[in-house]
């Protein structure tokens, strides 16, 4: 494996120092929305990964949040499982249920697959009341609060919220270990030329499902870290417009790097709430029309804008590095199927 | 048996309402090669128009046909300033402008004009018919009518004349057509005019069935995607055909599978639809492409 | 890169991961009760003003339009009111966390008039475990009066929905007793609790229920379940349902030539809706049609035209909303409610505290709400926490609402539920 380049260990720890310092910079009804930047953060991740970087477009990973979000729900309040135990569950059932959708998505790609995926979106509220003895129904469940364990000298959500991004941090860590080498150039590769990349031995299907699959491990685990800090799981919680804004954040943040998932989860969590300030009779067409702007001004996203102008001002050729998108590429997303030959 | 037909012509009429609106989705795919999300609540804020010119006192024929340039213009507007800044960039960020679009139209139409749900004019005559036993409106049966009619212009536009040859050019082949001298911007923004104008079309002749307010494409634009999607995306036929077949298979099994019910229809309908689509995935009606990787 | 840049690095991480390990929580600074000043009171709350249920976000409107006309009148005791109110979208995450942003940095007084069961449910634990009176919630719901034992901060205020059904049913057992009824109703918590409700109020006669159909918010058109009712043979129609969808219901009754009897619930009998109806499924789809009020309908010009209350909304309106609709019943729930908690409020006198305030609120005895029904008592008790339980029946006849029958008080069945 090469050795990861310095200049990203420091901003990594810059990153992780400023992630420790806030909770006592900041008032704490912002360290609560902190923690739900975490939780989307991971979320958006799995979105980077197989959007991104393997061009499978999926507009239906608020199920996989649903799903997850459930079973620490549904072992915490019925089993009375701790909710450690209750996000691994999540983690392997939306892993589980991620290998599942990857494996029908082999079929479809583009326009298709985005309905397919949607389609899982606005399923998942149906199927959250139909089985209203596990999952409580409309009435929804509710958690009780996170506590820090004992001897510990914190209130329970600045745990929560140390709790959250650690585990983030991990997510992240070990998501770019698996795309530092062969899986990742086989995602990158699969996405820009399946062909090529079909010659050269690459296993479509094994990378594909697998994409799917991590990033609903993904999401699921984000899911958790939803419903724990609401201490309240309903099936208002996880409509598909959930899984719109999940894409949403992505794109804003830059679907393809890392960063981007983070900043994208500062996006969701913020811009609905800075919409209202700046019209509170209509923040939905403050928030519509902000997408269009960010898309028009930056459309590689806030990560890819940056990135932009870093490499102009160094007035140096853009390195292709593998995750920097490059301003001239053509759609390196296809939602379109392919034409005929 | 008379409940059966009961539910089939049920079917059938919702399918007509899917099918419309689906036929504006096919539209802006196959002018444009976009997904456009807000095409349901460019339909809906066109309903409204035409409503606020029929409250001003025009005659419906009148404020339907205004509507429908209004709405047409409109769109070729929009295709020129919001979209055709973000066309060279990734497909994505296409998409994201759209759902942009999708939520200011949502919240501009309430903005404008309220909440409270209203009737919308009809030039159907309002008694109910019947035939066999089996109810159903003169705005059922008019929806399907339009639908057809609008489907068979588009595909004559389409198939038929060179304009509408060049537009597809253009969707298809960007580069190619503009070395042949096609004007690719000047396509995709008569494509989201004609889109438009298409969905304007669709709300105006929903609107009398599921009364207007501004969620009310909201339902509707799941369904005509998943009808349009049933179809083929690039086929007109698809799109009605897929329309009308959603609107039975679901009615049908919400009313006489009990596991079902009427919570799970849609999901079941949605399930039909992707195992469909695995078997054929190009949809009913869509053009099979070499299976690449 | 340099080591003496790494090692800086490595310095700072440390540094701030040393403070952040031995550090412990700023304590918030305790106020005697917060929200309250010598000169202005605090409350906040959230409405969807964005999404689905936007048509709610008007009750929020009127509240602010209410509050605006007190503070103009010299405030409540001296104190103006300041309303924080903000969009949570419906979804109970956004308003867990507006909430906790109202508690812990505005430092509300009280939370007000949220809006939508989930969200309120989500709502409930943080509120009462932190002492923060959650007052008034917009839903009918039937938890907020029965669960106060354990949630003693959170008290409803419009007539609960299983109390409205058990009128229905009651009208129904009284004048149609050989009735075979159809009932269309919502697919969530609140067409549940309407047909708990009504079957409970049905009691041993719940055979007279032929056949229940529901839909989703998601369906277009609820054609299907009026064809799969009107196929059960029967002959009174019961919606639960939300006014698109009771508007569908009635015209498409009347399209498959269907005349049952018709109850309506009262969420969405506001007179544009019966309009609406009768336009599109002409006059035979409405004639008829039985519902209930518990507040004057600002619609209906003809019955309150001259009526003290109702002119007082609409100056309110005019003022402070101009361009609103002002036949849009939600500003006048608004108005209504921000009356009680002014109301509330005033009584507490000058030294406010929380508890004072959830004292009155559950000791309360309202005859003089300007927007319910008149002769409607606004009344609470430690034990009785469902402050509006009295609605009368009317009927719609020609081209509006005629009250039949007297004002009925569903305290008793209310409180049967224990």
């Amino acid at each position: 494996m090469p050795r990861p380049d310095a200049g990203l260990v420091v901003r990594v720890a810059v990153a992780a120092a400023v992630v420790a310092a806030l909770p006592w910079i900041v008032p704490s009804f912002l360290v609560f929305d902190l923690i739900y930047v975490g939780a989307y953060a991971i979320a958006i991740l799995g979105l980077v990964i197989l959007t991104g970087m393997n061009g499978q477009i999926s507009l239906g990973h608020g199920a996989f949040m649903a799903l997850g979000g459930y079973v620490v729900a549904i072992l915490a309040h019925s089993l009375g499982w701790p909710y450690w135990a209750g996000v691994l569950l999540a983690a392997v059932a939306s892993g589980l249920a991620g290998l599942f959708i990857g494996l029908v998505a082999l079929r479809l790609a583009g326009v298709y697959l985005a309905l397919a995926t949607f389609s899982l979106a606005v399923a998942t509220p149906s199927f959250l009341k139909h089985y209203k003895s596990i999952t409580g129904g409309f009435g929804g469940m509710s958690l009780a609060p996170v506590q820090a364990p004992p001897g510990v000298p914190l209130d329970g959500q600045h745990w929560l919220y140390y709790v959250t991004w650690a585990v983030a941090g991990a997510l992240f860590l070990i998501s770019a270990l698996l795309v530092r080498g062969k899986f990742g150039r086989a995602l990158r590769a699969l996405r820009d030329n399946p062909i090529a990349a079909v010659s050269f031995g690459v296993n479509p299907y094994f990378y594909k499902t697998l994409a799917f699959g991590w990033s609903a491990v993904l999401a699921g685990i984000s899911g958790g870290f939803l419903a724990i800090p609401t201490a309240f799981v309903s099936p208002d919680t996880f409509t598909s417009a959930l899984s719109i804004t999940l894409l949403i954040g992505a794109v804003l943040g830059g679907i393809s790097t890392f960063w981007g998932a983070l900043v994208g989860g500062i996006v969701i969590e913020f811009l609905p709430l800075v919409a209202q300030q700046v019209n509170a009779a209509a923040p939905s067409v403050v928030y519509g029309v902000a997408l269009i702007l960010v898309m028009m001004f930056l459309p590689d996203g806030i990560v890819g804008g940056v990135l932009r102008s870093i490499h102009r001002l160094r007035r140096a050729p853009p390195q292709p590095a593998l995750d920097t998108p490059t301003p001239s590429s053509t759609t390196p997303i296809t939602v379109s199927p392919q034409p005929r030959e | 048996m008379e409940s059966l037909l009961q539910q089939v012509f049920s079917g059938i009429a919702n399918g007509g309402i899917y099918a419309c609106m689906a036929l504006a989705l096919v539209m802006i795919y196959q002018s444009t090669h976009h997904i456009n999300f807000a095409q349901g609540e460019m339909a809906m804020f066109s309903t409204f128009v035409a409503w606020q010119l029929a409250q001003m006192g025009l005659p419906l024929w009148l404020a339907f046909l205004a509507t429908v340039a209004i709405s047409f213009g409109g769109g070729v507007l929009l295709e020129r300033i919001v979209i055709r800044p973000v066309e060279r960039a990734n497909q994505l960020t296409v998409v994201i402008v759209s759902l942009g679009l999708f939520i200011a139209f949502n919240g501009l139409a309430g903005l404008f004009w309220g909440y409270i749900v209203k009737s919308f004019p009809t030039p159907f005559p309002t008694t109910p018919l019947q035939i066999g036993g089996v109810a159903f409106s003169a705005q059922d049966v008019g929806v399907i009518v339009v639908s057809v009619v609008t489907l068979g212009l588009i595909s004559l536009f389409f198939q038929k004349t060179k304009l509408g040859l060049a537009m597809r050019a253009a969707a298809l082949y960007p580069e190619q057509s503009r070395v042949l001298g096609i004007r690719v911007g000047w396509m995709l923004a008569l494509g989201w005019g004609l889109a438009a104008a298409v969905g304007a079309i669709s709300g105006i002749m929903i609107a009398p069935i599921v009364f207007l307010d501004p969620n009310m494409m909201q339902s509707v634009i799941v369904y005509a995607f998943a009808a349009a999607v049933l179809g083929g995306i690039e086929s007109p036929i698809g799109a009605v055909v897929g329309g009308l077949v959603l609107g039975v298979v679901i009615n049908l099994l919400g009313t006489y599978v009990d596991w079902i019910g009427n919570e799970l229809r849609l999901a079941a309908a949605l399930a039909i639809i992707v195992v469909v689509l695995v078997v054929r995935p190009a949809g009913l009606f869509g053009r099979v492409t070499v299976q690449r990787v | 890169m340099t080591s003496s840049v790494r090692k800086a690095a490595i310095g700072l991480f440390a540094a701030v991961f040393a403070l952040a390990v031995t550090g412990s929580t700023i304590a918030p600074v305790a106020a005697a009760d917060p929200g309250v000043s010598d000169t202005e009171i605090v409350l906040g709350g959230t409405h969807p003003y964005s999404g689905p249920a936007s048509a709610y976000g008007n009750i929020g409107k009127g509240i602010a339009a209410y509050f605006s006309y007190v503070n103009d009148h010299g405030g409540v005791n001296g104190r103006k009111i300041k309303y924080i109110d903000k969009d949570d979208g419906y979804s109970p995450p956004q308003a867990v966390q507006l909430v906790h942003q109202m508690v812990e940095q505005d430092h509300v007084f009280a939370i007000f008039d949220t809006l939508g069961t989930a969200v309120n449910t989500a709502l409930r634990p943080y509120l009462n475990q932190n002492g923060v009176p959650h007052l008034f919630v917009a839903t009918g719901a039937s938890t907020w009066g029965h669960d106060y034992q354990k949630f003693p901060w959170t008290i409803g205020w419009q007539p609960d929905y299983q109390a409205e059904a058990i009128l229905y049913a009651q009208d129904i057992l009284q004048n149609h007793p050989k009735a075979k009824i159809g009932v269309l109703y919502q697919n969530d918590d609140y067409g549940e609790d309407y047909n708990n409700g009504f079957k409970r109020g049905l009691g041993s006669h719940g055979n007279m229920i032929a056949k229940m159909a529901s839909y989703e918010t998601s369906d277009p058109s609820v054609g299907s379940q009026i064809a799969t009712l009107k196929a059960s043979g029967a002959d009174t129609l019961m919606i639960f349902a939300t006014p698109k969808f009771a508007i569908q219901a009635m015209v498409l009754a009347a399209q498959q030539s269907w005349h049952p009897t018709i109850y309506l619930n009262n969420v969405a009998n506001a007179i544009p809706y019966m309009q609406a109806a009768a336009k599109a499924g002409g006059q035979a789809a409405v004639n008829g049609v039985i519902t209930t009020y518990y507040l004057k309908d600002p619609a209906n010009h003809a019955r309150y035209g001259g009526d003290a209350g109702v002119k007082l909304y609409n100056e309110i309106m005019t003022k402070y909303l101009p361009s609103a609709d002002k036949d849009d019943g939600n500003y006048l729930y608004g108005v209504s409610i921000a009356y009680t908690m002014v109301d509330v409020l005033k009584r507490a006198g000058k030294d406010l505290t929380r508890k004072k305030v959830m004292d009155i609120a559950t000791n309360l005895v309202e005859k003089d709400n300007p927007l319910v029904y008149p002769g409607v008592v606004i009344r609470t008790s430690p034990k009785f926490r469902y402050p509006i339980t009295q609605m009368i029946a009317a009927k719609w006849l020609g081209t509006d609402w005629s009250p039949t029958g007297v004002l009925v008080d569903t305290r008793s069945t209310t409180m049967a539920e224990k």
